[in-house]
């Protein structure tokens, strides 16, 4: 990571409360689908890379800008970078990727994209994470994976 | 009017761990190789009615194999991987040995294609380049490093007969390349532009006139080779060749189309999808060269449980095509009307 900050002084936002379990929850019988919460609470509390903070923190992720669709099994993420220059946009949008990899059954769909009119080079970063081939490379590189488990392991 | 076909699943092959990338069919067709992100190969042949692996090839890489492709004598097998390298393995009394290494990319290779006199291969990288190699008895040496693509390079494969080859990248273009006999360099003929995004691949017809590209953007397109003095009346500056888009297919697929196959025996293409789809589209009887139908006649829904990374028809069995996906399976499959 650089020295120097790109954005000293980010702004802050409330975290959210705890899901309420509800009884529907614990019975067995009821089939649980997947819905934004979950996977907000999945992807929220994953670190920036360059802040103590969390992307929950950072209003980068939002429960808002997350769709789930059980029948398409896809799950959508937009992502809104802190500056619209910010270099860590990839690594950011990387790491929510890995993370729902890991987390979710393999037969979801995973999109994961910058927040429309959020960042300067939107469209590239966007390619180069919807690019599956791309994102195994990196997934490859120890020093990329490294970094990339940094942020999502849970401080 | 549209009559749908069947494809019917004939054996589910499993072994790999992890994504399947490719799977290549030997030249005879009786045997395949498939590869993936476990860094091993593997070789599938007919025991009676079923297909059994025969063999693994391991410790050639020590990164993700890409891709494989079986040279025209079906002796060698090429493996370009993620660890930069490309690997030509040799049959000898019926075991592979690894005995060659070309290296040379800076990144990781994503392509591998022996041309069909068995005397060059083309690799292609996320270094942006295609590099060509002449093979001469065990002795593989780089003739050209073409620099025309402005992104990584996704595939290469040659011209069905010519020393022509066509790379796909993620730039959005697909090139087409042959050799100055002036100065014995490669060189970029050809730029086919029209997609929006990345060309994951693309197959040659059986006559070598026209290719088809598949693409990110959810198309697959279909472009015609038009030569000097052509009867169209299509200008050639530089009295090369010029391929131009005659048919978008659009609609038919909901995500990335990762590869395309174009039968030389049936002229049927086969699509892989990111929709986990398998389709296959057939053209149209008296369709219009300059402008030609091609009709969607079969579509397998959830022919794999992950995306579909690879599709390859058999080269002499007609309707028999091999799958690789992401759910670490390879499937065989038989199309029939």
């Amino acid at each position: 990571m650089s020295e120097v900050l790109e954005n000293i002084n980010p702004k802050l936002y409330e975290k959210l409360d705890d899901r309420l379990i509800t009884i529907d929850d614990e019975n067995e019988d009821v089939v649980d689908e997947f819905d934004s919460r979950e996977i907000f609470d999945l992807i929220r509390n994953i670190n920036d890379p360059e802040h103590p903070l969390t992307l929950e923190e950072l209003h980068v992720v939002e429960q808002s800008l997350i769709k789930v669709d059980n029948k398409k099994n896809t799950v959508m993420v937009n992502f809104t970078p802190t500056i619209p220059h910010c270099s860590m946009a990839t690594i950011i949008g990387l790491s929510i990727r890995v993370q729902l990899l890991r987390a979710l059954p393999s037969r979801f769909k995973v999109n994961v994209e910058v927040s429309p009119g959020t960042h300067n080079a939107e469209s590239a970063v966007n390619k180069q994470l919807a690019d599956k081939e791309r994102v195994a490379a990196a997934l490859e590189n120890s020093h990329l994976i490294q970094v990339i488990n940094q942020c999502i392991t849970e401080k | 009017m549209v009559t749908m076909s069947t494809l019917e699943l004939k054996q589910c092959l499993t072994g790999h761990r992890g994504r399947v990338w490719n799977v290549c069919w030997h030249p005879k067709g009786n045997v395949l190789a498939s590869c993936g992100e476990d860094k091993t190969i593997r070789i599938w042949g007919m025991e009676g009615q079923k297909w059994t692996m025969k063999m693994i090839l391991a410790e050639g890489h020590t990164r993700t194999i890409r891709e494989i492709s079986w040279s025209p004598c079906g002796k060698f097998i090429a493996s370009a991987s993620f660890d930069a390298t490309t690997a030509i393995w040799e049959q000898k009394s019926g075991q592979f040995e690894c005995n060659v290494t070309l290296e040379g990319h800076e990144n990781e290779v994503k392509s591998v294609s022996w041309s069909n006199s068995g005397q060059l291969i083309a690799t292609c990288s996320r270094d942006k380049s295609v590099w060509i190699w002449e093979c001469d008895n065990h002795e593989y040496e780089c003739a050209s490093v073409i620099n025309a693509h402005s992104q990584d390079v996704k595939k290469v494969r040659w011209h069905p007969h010519e020393d022509i080859v066509a790379s796909a990248s993620y730039d959005n273009t697909a090139k087409l390349f042959k050799e100055d006999p002036a100065d014995n360099d490669w060189f970029c003929f050809a730029t086919l532009s029209s997609h929006t995004s990345t060309v994951w691949s693309l197959s040659f017809d059986s006559t070598g006139t026209r290719l088809v590209t598949a693409s990110d953007d959810q198309t697959i397109k279909i472009w015609q080779e038009y030569k000097p003095d052509n009867s169209a009346g299509i200008p050639t500056p530089d009295n090369n060749p010029v391929w131009k888009c005659v048919c978008t297919l659009s609609g038919y697929h909901t995500r990335t189309v990762y590869d395309v196959d174009w039968c030389k025996k049936t002229g049927l293409i086969v699509t892989a999808c990111g929709d986990d789809t398998i389709r296959i589209f057939r053209e149209e009887s008296d369709s219009d060269i300059n402008q030609p139908t091609f009709n969607l006649i079969c579509s397998h829904d959830t022919a794999h449980t992950q995306d579909v990374n690879s599709v390859q028809w058999n080269p002499v069995v007609a309707g028999q095509l091999a799958s690789a996906g992401d759910d670490g399976k390879i499937q065989i499959w038989f199309h029939s009307d």
